[in-house]
Parts: C-alpha cells; structure tokens; sequence
C-alpha cells in the first residue's frame, strides 16, 4: 500500500519534471563575473539563448521570453520625511527585508500580453508582481512606502522593467541585454529564464552572476566594513603623519 | 580629475576637494581656529552625507591640530597638567558623542540633529562675531583704543572643590569645570565633527583664567586627542571614515594653514573678523533652509546592516 503510493508519487514527479515532447531552453551569458574598478561606469552583459523544439512540431509558435535578474538580498529602510513644527524631518518607516538590491525583468513585448495577471502574480514576473515582503507582508501596490521604495531603486538604474528588452533573431534564438548600473551592489546575482507559448509557461531555466568590486577604492571600502578598528588606526596614523609633515616642512623656528 | 570616494559612495572633483581644504586650511591658520565648523558644512553641500562629512572631517581636524601641537611644544607654550585633565572629561564626551551619533543614526533623526546643531552654532558664532567686530570698528573710527577684556571676577566655579596647581599656567582652580569644559567639547566635536577651539579658548581664557601664551598649545591637545579618538570610534562602529577623503582635505588644509597665518599677521582684524561673522551666518541660514523648505524627494532608502 505504502509502496504502490511512493510508486505513484514518483510517477506524477517524474510526469512534471519532464513532460513529452516539450521545448527546451538553452542560454548562456557573454560572462558570469563583472568586475568593477574606480572608473566603471556600469556595464552590460549580453545573454544568448535558444528554444530548442525538443520534439515538439508547431506552425510558426510566437514564443515569449522572460529574464529576471535578481540581485542579492538586502533590508532596507524606507522613511517619509514630513513637516514638524516648520522643520522637515524624517517620521514614519518601514523595512522591507530580504529584498533584492537589483531587479530586471527583460521581455520581448509588453508583460500583460504575455500571460494571464493571475500566471504573472504567480510566477512572479515584473516587478510590480515580485513580493517584497513588508512589516506587514504582501503585496500591496498602493502602499506608498513600497511605491517611494520601486520609484527610488527605478531612479537609481537598480530596479527595470524593458518590454524591449529580449529580441529575437531568428524565430527560435534570442538575446538579452543585462544593464548593470555603476551603483551595483556586489554579490551573486540570479539569472532565470522563462519560456511563454499563448500564456503558458513552457520551460524555465536558471543560472547566476556574481558582481565582485576591484581596485584600491574597493580595497579601502572593504578595510573600512570588515576591518573597522585597524582601519580607523590607520586612518589617524595617517592624520598624525601627515600633520607631522606639515611641521617638519613648513617649520618657521 | 574625478575620483571615487570608497566611504562617502560617490565620484568627486579632487581639486575641488583640495581647494576646499586649501580655503578653510587658509582662514582656520588666519584666525587660529580648526576650521572644522566650515569644512563639515561645505561637504555637507557638495553631497556628501552628513554622518560622512563628521567622521571624515574629524580625521582633518587631528592631521591639522598635530602640526600645531608641534610648533606649541617647540615653544614649550602647552600646559601638560591642564590638557590631561580636559582629556579625562574630553575622552568620556568623545566616546558618549559617538554613541549618540549611532544611536541617532539607526532612528535616522542623525542628519537633522547635524543640521540644527549647526543652525544654532553657526548662527550664534555668527552673529557674536559680527556684532564684536562692528563694535571694533566704529571704536577704531572713533579713535578710542582696543577694549581690553580683563578676565571675569570671582565666580562661583572658582569655589569648586578639588583643587589643583598648574605650575606652567600659574592657576589654582577645580578640575570639575576642567572636566565639564572638555566633557563638552569631546561630545559636541564628535557629532558635529569640530574640534571646538572656538569655544574651548575663550572657555578657558574667561572661565578658568588660563593665561593666553599656553591656551592654544593646550586647547591644540584636547582637540588632537578627541578628533583623533572621534576617527578611531567613527571607523570602529559606524565605519563612516573616508580616509581618502580626509586625505585630500588634510593635505589642502595644511598648505593653506602656513599661509592662512602669515597673512594674518599683517592684515587688519576687525574687517576680517566681519567678514568671517558673515561667512558662518550665511553658512548657517544655509542649514536653516534645508531644514524649512520641502524637499524634492520626501522619501529615503537607506540598506540595514552596512
């Protein structure tokens, strides 16, 4: 009885995982590690990727492509300034935990005409339908503070939407444009990929980048976090020094 | 030539930095002051956050007051026994400045409380020196001689127990206000990133009698010890120092010190003083807008845990 049960479980797993006669998505990334000096500028990687028929025949299937770039996790303090007693000060807040520091979602055409609003809530696609969760959790599109947090990581080039943003060259083979601003934060970035046929999901893929900050700027931010108290001697060593100079070469005695 | 500042998280002109060093550097050596109340603010405006401009701006402070430390004690002008007890109460207000300002940060109240506190510094300053030197002046025009301020009369802090001799100053007074006055100043220089030579010595001079030839030498101690100890914290706790920052600045404000006081030596001070009084007002009004007007983006984002 139990057997038969596992035997059936595995069955219907199996059924999911690989359903016959399927299109396969295949792509890679122009590289999978952006280093970022003193003088970057922001970047763009360049991501290749096909529809393999895997079997399947279609009369001319207008496929849809999804890429979502997902930064790493992040809390983030929103706070709303307002006006007391005369003085604009800041009052009210809310965190928003775990939330990406840099979210893209690259299409190949508008993201409500690729699916259903029910599909895309689900799956997450577009940022309006990403959960960033709040103290109070969910997705709430007219809250203010979510809507000041979306405008001000747009502002910043960290969070996009670009319904132009994938396109095809030929009916099966596409490219995407991933825009990575100077203000990147470093970290592993996650990179998936979405195949649409008529509203429905037909495969998905998964890879990831990794952002890492080179140079002496770097150097000396790193010093700064990781190694406060060094750092700070260091730092009035240098004061000490250079104070120490000044008398020594402007000396009037 | 653009560079990156790695702590301040943003591309800045190095020459106008340098320059901004050079010019306070110029007026601090001109008048004998850190120049700290100037450079702080003029960060400030150039974008850089506040809580940077403080920590940043400490280190600057320590680089400029050791070179002055230096030439004091070659002239043998600093009063050992008077500095170590203002840097018992200096090193107590550093560290309680310090952990307000953490504290004030995690509320995010940190920049309005920089902004009033220079509001109300800058435009107390300010006006004191505008009245004092308008007052030199029409007495100048008069013909009347300088005023000579002698120091206050017996007063009540002279009656303060435990008492000490400082040899070097020839005073006998309580360490109590010793130890407020350095208190004080520790804890304001911390939040506001100022050394705080512009209330420490007429502090010293008025209130404990301090005889003008050590006040500066001295007063130079208390600041090294605190902006030098403000940097040690700032980068231990908040990690807000940027040294390459306070570098550039260290480097302006030293030059521009040398030549800040050889021109102070040969140009006349009441119009300079008015000129200065005008400066730190406007500089202060400036504060006061930024607090009044509303702001373009009512809303901030701010990352937890950097």
């Amino acid at each position: 009885m139990r057997i038969s049960a596992l035997v059936i479980a595995l069955a219907v797993a199996i059924a999911a995982a690989s359903p016959a006669a399927a299109e396969r998505l295949v792509f890679a990334l122009s590289s999978h590690r952006v280093l970022i000096n003193s003088s970057f500028a922001g970047a763009e990687l360049v991501l290749f990727g096909t529809v393999e028929p895997n079997g399947t025949v279609r009369q001319n299937p207008s496929y849809d492509i999804v890429v979502t770039v997902t930064g790493p996790r992040q809390d983030v303090v929103t706070r709303q300034k307002e006006r007391v007693v005369g003085i604009w000060v800041n009052a009210d807040s809310r965190t928003f935990t775990d939330s990406p520091a840099y979210l893209a979602v690259l299409t190949n055409k508008e993201i409500d005409a690729i699916a259903s609003q029910e599909t895309l809530r689900r799956q997450q696609i577009g940022i309006d339908n990403t959960v960033i969760s709040g103290d109070s959790g969910g997705v709430v599109n007219n809250d203010p503070f979510r809507a000041a947090f979306l405008r001000l990581n747009r502002q910043h080039g960290l969070y996009r939407e670009d319904r132009k943003g994938v396109t095809f060259l030929t009916p099966n083979l596409f490219r995407a444009g991933i825009q990575l601003p100077a203000s990147s934060p470093i970290g592993i970035y996650r990179v998936e990929v979405k195949l649409f046929l008529d509203g429905k999901l037909l495969a998905s893929q998964d890879s990831a980048l990794e952002i890492v900050k080179v140079g002496f700027e770097q150097f000396v931010a790193a010093a700064a976090r990781d190694h406060g108290f060094l750092y700070g001697l260091a730092t009035v060593t240098l004061a000490i020094m250079t104070g120490w100079l000044a008398a020594v070469v402007f000396r009037r005695d | 030539m653009e560079i990156y500042l790695p702590i301040a998280d943003l591309p800045v002109n190095v020459f106008l930095v340098f320059f901004m060093g050079l010019a306070v550097g110029f007026i601090s050596g001109m008048f004998g002051v850190g120049g700290g109340f100037l450079m702080t603010p003029l960060l400030i405006f150039i974008g850089i956050s506040p809580a940077v401009a403080v920590a940043s701006v400490s280190t600057h402070i320590a680089a400029s007051s050791f070179s002055g430390v230096i030439a004091y004690w070659r002239r043998r002008a600093i009063d050992t026994a008077l500095a170590l007890m203002l840097l018992a109460g200096g090193i107590v207000g550093t560290t309680m400045g310090v952990w307000l300002f953490s504290q004030l940060r995690a509320v995010g109240q940190l920049d309005l409380v920089i902004g009033l506190s220079y509001l109300t510094l800058l435009g107390t300053v300010g006006l004191m020196m505008i009245a004092e030197s308008v007052r030199a002046i029409s007495r100048a025009r008069q013909g009347k001689p300088a005023e000579i301020r002698r120091p206050g009369s017996h007063m009540w802090i002279h009656g303060l127990p435990i008492k000490l001799r400082f040899k070097q100053s020839k005073i006998y007074v309580s360490v109590i206000p010793l130890w407020v006055i350095g208190f004080v100043i520790g804890f304001i220089g911390a939040i506001m990133g100022i050394g705080g030579g512009f209330l420490l010595v007429p502090a010293l001079i008025y209130i404990m009698r301090v005889p003008t030839g050590v006040v500066i030498g001295t007063s130079m101690i208390l600041t090294l010890v605190t902006m030098a100890s403000a940097t040690l914290m700032h980068a231990a706790t908040n990690h807000l120092v940027d040294a390459v920052l306070a570098l550039i600045l260290m480097v302006g404000g030293v030059i521009g010190a040398q030549f800040g006081a050889r021109a102070g030596q040969k140009i006349r001070g009441e119009q300079l003083r008015l000129l200065l009084g005008i400066l730190v007002l406007l500089v202060g009004l400036r504060f006061a807008i930024d607090l009044v007007i509303r702001p373009d983006e009512l809303f901030s984002l701010r990352v937890e845990g950097q």
